[in-house]
């Protein structure tokens, strides 16, 4: 076990979940949200040209897809030295 | 000099450079042959994904599939970049640390079975057949528009590269290859869509292009494509036709298959380190945002362009006699059709019974050069890109088929005893097989080529994603749920597509499918049946035991990772 007792073992995966499902939370909003179930809502206000929901489904959740991956990577290698389990 | 000759420079050069790269990347064992040795740098490994993951049809075909169904595309754009937020969160650091060489490998030890494992083998195999026969084919079709030699040479001479480097360098020749590759694709789609831009908008960077207002001043770009495609009958560009229901299923099958493609997955086993495989999943997924982004701008440019060429300025038709020379060009190769119905001599484009052209999808990026008559080097750079696009995704595929061979059926489940050595043999073997089969679906495609894609997908969502998931997050979930779930899944999701697209296509439409999801999207509710199935039968059998738990606990932080290794 590299972790110092189970219990900080538990805390680490419970944190590991929690940015986790924060992340998801916000990849599921931009995309099925803002791209798909409210796209015509969406579609009445204008953006930089575009329709703002088709401008979701075809630009704006690509860059906030990219974002939160690189935001989960800073997130984990902050969790990891905090546990003392980077490698 | 002609745009052949360009054609052939270009396209040799790039060719000359993957053999080049393939004699320096030499694979000695099968550690090398599987994973590169486990010591490709993130960055390096982000564009290699990229290349393994943009395909023949990523190149191809998607920009012609927004441009044609505008609003209602965006499913394959979102479909295959949101996957990819899936495999960096849930998936990539823990199969990286769990440090085996295949997907097979984690199901079968995961879940202490071989018939788990066969399962699994059997999803990669069919999924990566299933796609690598549009690759070949991918090879043909670009070889005989541009350098005008048939079909079939050219995917005799596509197989020939393909085999010299995945054969001779395995994931190490093909990791190296897939970067040159990106490099050659990225610049051949960026060029000629940046010049597009500029023509038509101003805005050198197309991603902001399309949201401008024209150069002619007819106002911005979207509304004038929404008002002619309205106008002519298609519906506007930015409004959706299919249900909201159907597009949520859709892209779900499409993400989670995404997550679920083996020979996507194996490429995170190449880096140093479960660090390295998150940010690597980064990049891959900047590499392959940059093109993705770009497609849906290039699309609505090219359907404006398309729809002014064919009807002219004042909507009244363009005459046939008087048509530029690239309707004609790619007249020959039956990828435009003109059936002067009215016979006024005029050529009229539109979505309703005044249509008198039948134009495949293709040709917006195969053609797009030439409608926007660009200089000829541009055109060659094209089929280069093309030929990029569909090589480097097939060497990814047959790796995974090779792997799945060799490694899960050979050395773990049927000859335990061979050395690493022979192992590598067979591998080359298989390689060199698959190439063959390959190559023979690129010659003698299969009607249905287009139709198996949903499977794919639709397999890989229902089958291997969810076994994955519970095998890192659920340490409960024994072999018996998750074969369970796996057939179940797998089973349901292959008989509704198989039901509509081969037995009953007649059928196939939204009064017929279930709550009106169509079979490209039923990988989603597949998905949700073994999620379901697997935890229903893992409550009323036994428990997983310790030992998997506890590897379990091991894979889920990065602390002593070491290279991918064989047990």
């Amino acid at each position: 076990m590299s972790f110092e007792s189970k219990e900080q073992a538990d805390k680490y995966w419970k944190e590991n979940l929690r940015v986790m499902f924060k992340l998801l939370a916000i990849w599921f909003v931009v995309s099925y949200g803002c791209g798909i179930l409210f796209i015509e809502e969406l579609n009445a206000i204008t953006f930089m040209g575009f329709k703002l929901g088709f401008w979701f489904a075809q630009q704006g959740a690509m860059y906030v897809f990219i974002a939160l991956i690189f935001v989960y990577v800073k997130k984990m290698n902050d969790l990891d030295k905090k546990y003392n389990v980077e490698e | 000099m002609d745009v052949q000759t360009l054609t052939y420079i270009i396209v040799g050069f790039t060719f000359a450079l993957y053999i080049g790269i393939a004699i320096w990347a030499r694979a000695g064992s099968t550690q090398e042959f599987y994973v590169a040795g486990g010591g490709v740098h993130p960055v390096m490994n982000g564009m290699a994904t990229a290349a393994d993951w943009m395909s023949a049809a990523s190149f191809i075909s998607l920009a012609g599939i927004v441009s044609f169904t505008g609003s209602d595309g965006s499913v394959y754009l979102l479909g295959w970049t949101g996957g990819y937020v899936l495999l960096a969160l849930c998936m990539v650091p823990y199969l990286r640390k769990f440090g085996k060489f295949t997907v097979p490998d984690f199901i079968g030890d995961r879940y202490y079975s071989n018939a788990a494992r066969t399962v699994a083998v059997f999803c990669a195999i069919f999924i990566c057949f299933t796609y690598i026969a549009g690759q070949m084919r991918g090879v043909g079709v670009v070889f005989s528009r541009f350098l005008e030699v048939e079909i079939e040479t050219g995917v005799v001479i596509g197989m020939a590269v393909v085999f010299f480097y995945a054969v001779l360098g395995g994931m190490k020749g093909i990791t190296y290859t897939q970067v040159a590759q990106y490099c050659v694709l990225i610049f051949a789609f960026m060029v000629p869509a940046i010049f597009i831009s500029v023509m038509m908008t101003g805005q050198a960077i197309p991603q902001l292009g399309f949201g401008s207002e024209m150069v002619d001043g007819s106002g911005y770009l979207l509304d004038k494509l929404d008002g002619l495609t309205k106008e002519l009958g298609f519906g506007a560009y930015t409004e959706g036709r299919k249900s909201t229901l159907d597009v949520f299923c859709i892209t779900g099958a499409l993400m989670v298959g995404t997550a679920g493609l083996p020979h996507v997955i194996v490429r995170f086993f190449t880096v140093p380190k479960v660090k390295d495989s998150r940010i690597s999943a980064g990049w891959a997924l900047v590499f392959i945002g940059i093109m993705y982004t770009t497609i849906p701008a290039l699309a609505s440019f090219a359907r404006v362009n398309m729809i002014e060429t064919i009807n002219g300025p004042e909507m009244t038709g363009t005459e046939y006699a008087k048509a530029p020379s690239w309707i004609k060009n790619w007249e020959r190769t039956g990828l435009i059709e003109f059936n002067d119905k009215n016979g006024d001599g005029k050529m009229f484009y539109s979505g309703d019974e005044r249509n008198e052209m039948k134009i495949d999808r293709d040709i917006i990026v195969l053609a797009n050069p030439e409608i926007a008559d660009l200089p000829a080097w541009v055109i060659a750079l094209v089929a280069a890109g093309g030929l990029a696009a569909a090589l480097s995704t097939s060497a990814g595929l047959l790796l995974v088929i090779s792997t799945s061979v060799s490694h899960d059926l050979l050395k773990k489940n049927w000859a335990p005893d061979i050395s690493d050595k022979q192992e590598l043999g067979y591998a080359r073997i298989a390689a060199a097989v698959g190439i063959v089969i390959a190559g023979y679906f690129g010659i003698n495609p299969p009607g249905f080529v287009a139709a198996v894609v949903a499977f794919a997908f639709g397999l890989a969502a229902s089958s291997l994603f969810p076994a994955i998931i519970m095998g890192i997050f659920h340490k409960k979930m024994n072999k018996e749920g998750a074969i369970a779930g796996m057939v179940l899944g797998l089973g349901f999701t292959a008989a509704y597509i198989i039901y509509f697209k081969f037995v009953n296509p007649a059928a196939n439409s939204a009064d017929n499918w279930f709550m009106g999801i169509s079979p490209e999207g039923i990988g989603t509710i597949g998905m949700i049946v073994n999620f379901v199935t697997a935890f229903a039968v893992a409550k009323v059998t036994s428990e997983t035991p310790q030992e998997i738990q506890d590897m379990v606990e091991s894979i889920r932080f990065p602390k002593g990772a070491g290279e991918a290794h064989d047990h």
